[in-house]
């Protein structure tokens, strides 16, 4: 049996493609951005921080590491709202996201931090540097050029697995693609299409990451070597 | 007074191992100190404790006129006094020779980037590494590491320089480079306390030796006591290190 493929009818709903995958973008151009502050304060808390604090990071790294971030969603969104705190939806989305993230930057962040040699930041104290200076000079670039291939595959597969929010109504690549589908009942072809969309955003994603870290660790863009 | 380091029976233990038990001996301003001894006789805690990398338990420590017996010492100003360079450079790798130097005339002196620029070329130039500014420290072979490391230190304009065993880790070619930059800073009058085992240099340059055996001072002089040792411990040690 030959199966006729038609694109032309889903292709006709390419402005409403564009518009999801412009909210995926939007979605996870916020949630690597908040994401990656939240991270790595929270990084700097566990490895630095007093017991106490230690402990409420490393309660929040477990709990959020170890759920889906659908689930986590839905608390968000549907569960608090039964409790009286409604919000909108691309509000929670984008808090569940940062909330997700942010739990797998710190671990990420922490074994950049940790990988910075005690000589490093004894040679800082002794030249009279604060420690908030020893971080921000000494320890921050050179534990993220260490771990910026594990940040960028983290921030890649937020911005695939955001797929998932579709399941609370959020207008995204996936929910849009859902609604086409439902219209064309062309379902090969929407997932032909949809899959070329998440490729070709994964790959400018990837390129826009390549180029921020040319920007930001000038040792490796001269060197080309690892640190 | 005019010793820029004074120990009084100083005391200095991790846990319940006691590395320094009673150590007093003093630096006058512009003397160069070598302190020599066999691993583990607590001659790199001495050291270290001048810049309090380590807090000591009993006695008295007065550096550049801090007391590091105290516990209110003013650490950033002690550090603005005293200049350190440690065996393993410890450079900071994701920036050149010339950032390295300028960050702290930057950062703690609050310098503009351009003054800080300057001061970093002059003493750059001083170590004889004014063409390698800007180079990373991975670019550079370990002597010359080593002497961004010491140009590092000179950008603050320290009173007193420490060298803890600065040339352990270089091949004797490179240790030649390193030695006659510190010999010129002696020559300069610049005050200086070096752990060592580079016993040649130490008595061409040094002003006094120290022994270091146990945990405390057990023979102290000038250089010749490397060649006429008084104690026959001191003897052995240097029949051993040559």
């Amino acid at each position: 049996m030959a199966y006729e493929f038609d694109f032309q009818s889903v292709l006709a709903y390419a402005p409403m493609f564009l518009q999801g995958a412009w909210t995926t973008l939007i979605l996870t151009f916020w949630a690597t951005l908040a994401g990656f502050v939240l991270g790595t304060l929270c990084a700097v808390a566990r490895t630095g921080g007093p017991r106490w604090l230690r402990l409420l990071v490393g309660g929040y790294v477990e709990v959020i590491r170890n759920t889906p971030l659908l689930i986590q969603a839905y608390f968000l969104i549907f569960g608090l709202a039964s409790i009286g705190a409604r919000m909108p939806i691309m509000l929670g989305v984008v808090i569940a996201m940062v909330v997700n993230i942010g739990s797998y930057t710190t671990e990420v962040m922490r074994a950049g931090i940790e990988s910075i040699k005690r000589g490093q930041i004894e040679a800082a104290e002794c030249l009279g540097l604060s420690r908030a200076q020893i971080f921000l000079h000494v320890v921050l670039r050179p534990a993220m050029e260490r771990v910026y291939p594990s940040l960028v595959s983290l921030y890649v597969l937020l911005m695939l697995g955001s797929s998932v929010l579709s399941a609370v109504g959020v207008e995204e690549l996936f929910g849009v693609s859902n609604r086409v589908q439902s219209v064309t009942y062309r379902n090969f072809e929407v997932f032909i299409v949809l899959g070329v969309i998440y490729l070709a955003m994964t790959l400018v994603l990837r390129g826009v990451f390549w180029a921020l870290g040319q920007l930001i660790f000038p040792r490796r863009r001269r060197l080309g070597t690892a640190l | 007074m005019s010793a820029l380091v004074k120990f009084v029976d100083m005391h200095k233990s991790f846990g319940d191992l006691e590395i320094l038990k009673g150590v007093t001996f003093s630096v006058e301003r512009g003397e160069v100190v070598a302190i020599i001894g066999q691993s583990g006789s607590g001659k790199s805690t001495a050291l270290r404790c001048m810049d309090r990398l380590e807090t000591i338990q009993g006695g008295e420590l007065w550096v550049c006129g801090h007391a590091l017996h105290r516990d209110d010492v003013d650490l950033k100003a002690l550090r603005r006094d005293v200049g350190i360079v440690f065996q393993s450079y410890n450079l900071f790798p994701h920036l050149t020779a010339e950032q390295n130097v300028a960050l702290a005339p930057r950062l703690v002196a609050s310098k503009s980037h351009a003054e800080a620029s300057d001061i970093a070329q002059a003493v750059l130039s001083k170590v004889g590494l004014a063409e390698k500014r800007a180079a990373y420290p991975e670019q550079l072979s370990g002597g010359q590491q080593q002497r961004v490391a010491i140009a590092r230190s000179l950008a603050m304009q320290p009173k007193l320089m420490l060298f803890d065993e600065v040339t352990s880790a270089l091949d004797p070619k490179l240790t030649g480079e390193v030695l006659r930059v510190m010999e010129r800073l002696a020559a300069d009058g610049m005050t200086m306390i070096l752990v060592t085992h580079e016993m040649q240099f130490a008595r061409n340059v040094a002003d006094r030796v120290v022994y270091m055996r146990d945990g405390r001072i057990h023979e102290m002089g000038g250089p010749e006591i490397l060649i006429k040792p008084q104690t026959p411990e001191l003897a052995d040690f240097i029949t051993h290190e040559q």
